[in-house]
């Protein structure tokens, strides 16, 4: 091989005229964590059409009562079972309900029970997983082995227990709901958080003497918060789900409580008959599901690839 | 080898342990007893003993010391809304039912799940691809009973080519199968994927084809082989997805298998046969946990040392 070497001399370049040198000159809007992610997330169609329908549905969900034009339980009896119409979009059930209006009511307690959840799950995973983190070692042990017995059972087991012994009301459904759910959202934490608190801005802030509790919120959680929020969106479904398919069966909530759930066990009984007033719940929470399904992908791609 | 399953069958009898506890205490924490179900006024020597014939007239520590003794030889006691029947009776007739489905289930699942996962990681059309992928984030997130539901109308009642109740011939698995298997499939190709093509970029397997061996053989011999280990791990946590949804197909579609005596046994308070089921169904995911955890560390001998 050729050994070249290469002299560098003042004649191979060239001075720049004052007039171009320009180096305070942003040739890029400077944006925020927030806002580059949000950019990012607008650029993935399929998980802004998710976004937009959730708003539409939660806004929808939120007025219902001031909207409609009928109530919940008000019924017509010369319209039974009623095929959709311009009066009644979805037509009316059994006892000559509008059903477009029942699946609105139902998806309010259905999406608030999925969204309720997540936040608690949210508080106890970040606590459970931030401290077996954190502090690692024999406690982080003994932590994660509580949380690999409670997960080797299916959540299941511990939801039907749960709802036996307090009732078949929304608070009861809530606790069986996160007593599972949280274990995800900690080893979540506790995965970031044991990888965030090994850098050096970590290491930095406990030389300037900050405290401990110091470090775990103000640094290592903020910086998790990417995956904590995808995590928290893929809650929502998953709880919403429990939710349905318990209520579905006749073992969730009471009959009496609207929500996807025992809509469609309401509806169960006429599914040979009438098989359109289930479809509309089915759809509906289909889509939903789907939905948020799209904007956690979305989310994971936006805030993920900062790092 | 032979520690590192003994370590993890301790794990897993401590496990069913805590849940029986659990559920035994669960269950006398509830409110009201079994008898004050009965519509018809009991009188004090009646009802006196009845209690006696349950044992429930003694103190609860006593009770529960006989309870897991009797647990352990495998006698749960009686149904309480089945005179007569023995629990563990119950179960040993219902659980071929659940069984044969579900093994069907797992097998749709292992099957088409490994199949798509194959193609679309080698597959150069992008059609292909995208359908496989829509396919896979539908079954991620919808959940398996919505679309048993929707089969049931299509399927069932608007074409008739399936019957939607029983499970008497081959015809009547289809639906119940595909809707059980649905999530798993998804799961599994997802899985199969990612460490296919991750493997396929490897050198060993540039090493293979350099050396002349047939495409065919580095997929299967050298890929797949080295591929599979997340399929594996993920069968465990698939089996305890196959008996929750056992819970709502076998409810939906008439299956006397026993999911469907599950949920009868809730909505009756059956309390014994609750807590033979809850014990039974939580053993049978433990051991397909330890199964496919020992399966995984044959395979790869790295897991054993810990992650």
């Amino acid at each position: 091989m050729e050994n070249r070497e290469i002299v560098y001399t003042d004649d191979l370049f060239e001075k720049l005229d004052d007039s171009e040198k320009n180096s305070e000159f942003i040739a890029v809007e400077s944006k925020t964590f927030l806002k580059d992610a949000w950019d990012r997330f607008k650029k993935n169609k399929i998980a802004l059409a998710g976004l937009i329908f959730l708003v539409v549905m939660v806004i929808l969900v939120i007025f219902v009562p001031l909207l409609s034009p009928y109530s919940y339980e008000e019924q017509n009896m010369s319209l039974r079972n009623a095929m959709p119409s311009l009066a009644h979009p979805f037509g009316t059930d059994q006892l000559g309900r509008d059903i477009l209006v029942r699946v609105m009511y139902g998806g309010r307690i259905s999406l608030a029970i999925g969204f309720a959840t997540a936040l608690i799950n949210l508080v106890i995973g970040i606590v459970y997983g931030g401290v077996s983190g954190y502090v690692g070692g024999k406690v982080d042990m003994v932590m994660m082995g509580i949380i690999d017995i409670i997960y080797a059972v299916p959540t299941l087991l511990y939801v039907v227990l749960i709802l036996m012994i307090f009732g078949n009301s929304i608070p009861s459904m809530m606790l069986a709901i996160c007593l599972t759910s949280w274990i995800q959202m900690a080893r979540q934490v506790r995965t970031q958080v044991m990888s965030l608190k090994e850098m050096e801005f970590s290491l930095a802030a406990k030389v300037l003497g900050a405290s401990n509790l110091r470090i775990l919120i103000k640094h290592l959680i903020i910086n998790a918060l990417g995956p904590i929020i995808v995590c928290l969106t893929m809650m929502v479904p998953s709880a919403i789900f429990t939710e349905s398919f318990l209520s579905f069966v006749g073992i969730g909530l009471d009959l009496s409580i609207p929500s996807w759930g025992t809509l469609a066990n309401d509806c169960r009984n006429v599914i040979f008959t009438y098989p359109i007033q289930i479809v509309w719940i089915v759809v509906i929470m289909c889509l939903t599901i789907l939905s948020l399904n799209f904007v956690g992908d979305g989310l994971g791609e936006a805030l993920e690839n900062k790092r | 080898m032979l520690k590192y399953i003994i370590k993890k069958l301790l794990i897993g009898c401590l496990t069913l342990f805590v849940l029986a506890t659990i559920t035994f205490f669960g269950m006398k924490a509830m409110p009201g007893n079994p008898f004050s179900q009965d519509n018809r006024a009991l009188s004090q020597e009646a009802y006196e003993a009845l209690e006696a014939k349950y044992g429930l007239d003694k103190p609860v520590t006593e009770q529960y010391v006989i309870y897991m003794t009797n647990a352990l030889h495998g006698d749960f006691g009686e149904s309480i809304s089945k005179k007569g029947q023995q629990v563990a009776d119950i179960i040993i007739s219902r659980f071929p039912v659940t069984a044969k489905l579900g093994l069907v289930a797992f097998a749709i699942a292992l099957v088409v799940g490994l199949v798509f996962g194959i193609i679309s990681a080698l597959t150069k059309r992008r059609v292909t691809n995208n359908v496989i992928t829509m396919i896979a984030t539908m079954g991620v997130s919808i959940p398996g009973f919505l679309l048993a539901i929707l089969m049931m109308i299509l399927f069932g009642v608007k074409l008739g080519w399936l019957p939607v109740v029983g499970l008497d011939s081959w015809k009547h698995y289809i639906m119940p199968a595909l809707a059980l298997s649905f999530s798993s499939i998804s799961m599994i190709t997802r899985l199969t994927r990612s460490s296919l093509k991750d493997v396929m970029n490897k050198d060993y397997i540039t090493l293979a084809r350099s050396k002349g061996t047939k495409e065919v053989m580095v997929t299967v011999k050298h890929g797949l082989k080295n591929a599979l280990l997340p399929v594996i791990t993920y069968c465990g946590p698939m089996f305890a997805g196959l008996i929750t949804g056992s819970l709502v197909i076998e409810t939906l579609f008439s299956i006397p298998g026993i999911g469907r005596e599950f949920t009868s046994s809730i909505t009756n308070r059956d309390y014994t046969l609750v807590m033979g089921l809850t014990l039974f169904f939580g053993a049978i995911v433990i051991i397909m946990n330890i199964i496919s955890d020992v399966v995984a560390a044959i395979i790869d001998p790295r897991i054993k040392l810990g992650k």
